[in-house]
C-alpha cells in the first residue's frame, strides 16, 4: 500500500494515500484504519479517515513517533494493494421519501438537469454511494458521487433549520443530516431513518468505506417507518 | 450515605459544564473530543483530593456560580481566581475545603483567568456515554449533564460519590500556582502543511502579536493580527488535532480547541502544545500572544511529564 506521513500535532499524525478524491482510495484507507485499530489497540485514541487521508492520535504513554510509525508501517505493509471486491450484502440501503413537501430544492435540480422528478429520484437511486468522511456534525456522512446532472452547488443562503433526516445535494456529493442544524445543501427528500442516536451502541449509522444506495418509498411507507412531516 | 447525596445548583453562572478528560475513539463518528479547556487546574483540583486522573469536575467560565452542599465532603476550586466563600467566610483557592450538609459555596467573578474547576471528593457522577466521558459538547448538543450539550441550569441536581475516603487538607504551594495575568507566550510545533506557507509568513507569525479575539469559544481560539497566506487556501477535507492553527482564506489563525470540528479543510500552519493550551484557557479576549518555535520531542516530553505526574501521583 502506498502512502506517506506527516506529523500533524503533539500526539498526532496524518497518513495520505493519494492526492485526490477517489473511491478506491477511500476503500483502502478503510481498510487501513481497521487493520490499525485492530493491531494497536488502545496505543491509538483515536482515528478519523476522511477523503485521502487518516490521522492517527496516539497515547504518549505508550509510544513516541518512530515506536508507533514503525508499527504502522509493518501493519500497512501486510494489506493487500487492491481491496476486496465488495459483495452486495454489504450495501447499506437507506429508504428516502422524494418529495418537494420534505425536499423542497427537488423542483430546481429537475429544472437545472433538465429531467423530470422522476428521472431525478430514478437517477439518484441508481448510483451506489461511497461513505468518503463523516465530518461537520455527528454522525454527518459526505457521499459520493452523484451523477454529474446532478451536481448542484451549495444554495447561496443556508437555511437557519434543516430538519433531521434532509436528504441534500451539494456539488457532486450527496448527505443526510443527522439531526436538525442550519444548512446550505439542495434538498430532494428525506429518510425516516435516525441517522446519529447517541444511546445506540453504534452511534452513527454510517461509518467511512462504506457503501450506500438509496430507495424511494411512498409518503405511506415513510410514515409508517416512523417519518415526520411538519 | 444514600446515592442521592450531591450538590444543588443554587446560580449555575454563566458558562458551567461537567467536564473530564474527554472522549476517546469517537472523531470518526464526526463527533467531537471535547474535555476540560485548562488540564492543568482542573487535574490539580481532582488531586487534592484524591481523585483519579480524569474524574469528572465542574469547569465554571467567568464565574458567578452558586452552590449548595447536600452532604459533609471536601472540595477544590483552582484555576481562575475568584472570591471563593462557604457561607460568606473566605475561603482559599488551590487547596482541600472541608464541606457540610447545608453548606452554600459561591465564587465571584474572576479578577484573573477565565475557568474555575470545582471538584468533589470522588468526583461527580455523571452518566458516561460518548467515549466513555461525560464530556460536555455545546456546539454539538451531545454530553454533559442532560445528555444534550447544556450547560448547568438553576435547580440542577449534581450527584456525588459519597462514599469516598477522606483525605488529608493540603494547599498547593504558591510557586506551582500559575499567574493568569503575565504575557503569554505559546509554543508551537511547525507541522502539517507549514511548508506551504513560506519562511516570510512563518517569520511573520513568530515575530508579531496576535490578539485573543472575542468571537473565540470551546472550538476554536480566534486571532487578529497580520495576515498569513498559504499557497493554496483549500485542502481535501482531513482530520483535525488538537491545538492545531487552521489558516482560513481571510489568514487570521484559529487555534483548534477540545470542541473542534473533526475534519477540516484550511492550511495548518502547526499546532500549540497541550501545556500551553491549558495556559491559553486561563486568557479573556483581548490578550496579547506570542509563539515560539519548539521540537516535537521537546512537545512529547512536557507532555509525558504532565501526565506522568498526575495518573501516578497521588
Amino acid at each position: 500500500m502506498q502512502w506517506r506521513c506527516e506529523v500533524t500535532g503533539i500526539d498526532t499524525l496524518t497518513l495520505y494515500f493519494g492526492d485526490r478524491i477517489d473511491v478506491a482510495l477511500t476503500e483502502k484507507i478503510h481498510l487501513a484504519s481497521e487493520a490499525l485499530a485492530r493491531n494497536l489497540g488502545p496505543r491509538l485514541i483515536d482515528t478519523v479517515p476522511s477523503y485521502t487521508s487518516l490521522l492517527l492520535r496516539y497515547d504518549l504513554l505508550k509510544d513516541d513517533y518512530s515506536s508507533l510509525i514503525a508499527d504502522v508501517t509493518a501493519i500497512l505493509d501486510d494489506l493487500p494493494e487492491r481491496p476486496e471486491e465488495r459483495n452486495e450484502a454489504s450495501i447499506i440501503e437507506i429508504p428516502v421519501f422524494y418529495h418537494s413537501s420534505v425536499g423542497p430544492d427537488l423542483a430546481a435540480i429537475a429544472k437545472r438537469a433538465d429531467l423530470t422528478i422522476d428521472q431525478v429520484i430514478q437517477r439518484h437511486c441508481q448510483q451506489v454511494y461511497q461513505v468518503f468522511a463523516i465530518g461537520f456534525a455527528p454522525g454527518f456522512a459526505y457521499l459520493g458521487e452523484v451523477a454529474p446532472e446532478l451536481a448542484a452547488p451549495r444554495l447561496a443562503t443556508p437555511r437557519p433549520k434543516v430538519p433531521a433526516g434532509s436528504l441534500g445535494i451539494a456539488d457532486q456529493q450527496t448527505a443526510i443530516y443527522p439531526l436538525e442544524s442550519p444548512g446550505g445543501w439542495n434538498l430532494i427528500g428525506r429518510t425516516p431513518l435516525t441517522m446519529f442516536d447517541p444511546h445506540r451502541e453504534q452511534p452513527s449509522l454510517l461509518r467511512a468505506g462504506q457503501q450506500v444506495r438509496f430507495r424511494a418509498i411512498t409518503r405511506d411507507e415513510f410514515l409508517a417507518l416512523g417519518g415526520q412531516i411538519e | 450515605m444514600s446515592a442521592q447525596a450531591g450538590f444543588h445548583v443554587t446560580k449555575p453562572g454563566f458558562f458551567t459544564l461537567l467536564q473530564d478528560e474527554g472522549r476517546r475513539g469517537v472523531m470518526h463518528m464526526g463527533l467531537a473530543s471535547g474535555g476540560t479547556m485548562d488540564r492543568h487546574a482542573w487535574a490539580w483540583a481532582n488531586h487534592l483530593l484524591g481523585n483519579r486522573y480524569g474524574a469528572t469536575a465542574l469547569e465554571i467560565t467567568f464565574g458567578g456560580a452558586t452552590f449548595t452542599s447536600g452532604l459533609n465532603t471536601q472540595i477544590a476550586v483552582t484555576g481562575a481566581e475568584v472570591q471563593l466563600t462557604v457561607n460568606g467566610q473566605q475561603k482559599p483557592l488551590w487547596s482541600t475545603i472541608q464541606i457540610e450538609t447545608g453548606d452554600v459555596v459561591a465564587l465571584s467573578a474572576p479578577r484573573a483567568g477565565v475557568r474555575c474547576y470545582l471538584a468533589v471528593r470522588g468526583g461527580f457522577v455523571s452518566e458516561t456515554h460518548l467515549g466513555n466521558s461525560c464530556a460536555t459538547v455545546f456546539r454539538e448538543g451531545t454530553g454533559g449533564l442532560h445528555g444534550d450539550g447544556s450547560p448547568l441550569r438553576e435547580g440542577d441536581f449534581l450527584p456525588c460519590n459519597a462514599t469516598a475516603p477522606p483525605v488529608v487538607n493540603r494547599t498547593i504551594p504558591n510557586h506551582w500556582i500559575p499567574d493568569y495575568s503575565t504575557p503569554l507566550t505559546l509554543d508551537v510545533l511547525l507541522c502539517a502543511q507549514a511548508e506551504r506557507f513560506s519562511a516570510t509568513a512563518r517569520s511573520t507569525f513568530f515575530a508579531n502579536t496576535y490578539t485573543l479575539s472575542p468571537q473565540s469559544d470551546r472550538m476554536g481560539a480566534r486571532l487578529a493580527g497580520p495576515t498569513l497566506e498559504a499557497s493554496e487556501r483549500q485542502l481535501i477535507s482531513e482530520g483535525t488535532s488538537l491545538g492545531a492553527i487552521q489558516i482560513p482564506a481571510d489568514g487570521q489563525p484559529i487555534i483548534l480547541l477540545q470542541d473542534r470540528q473533526t475534519v477540516g479543510g484550511y492550511p495548518k500552519l502547526g499546532a500549540v502544545t497541550p501545556r500551553s493550551l491549558d495556559a491559553l484557557a486561563q486568557r479573556p479576549p483581548g490578550t496579547r500572544l506570542h509563539f515560539r518555535e519548539t521540537t516535537l520531542q521537546s512537545a512529547q516530553q512536557a507532555e509525558r511529564q504532565f501526565l506522568t505526574f498526575f495518573r501516578t501521583a497521588r
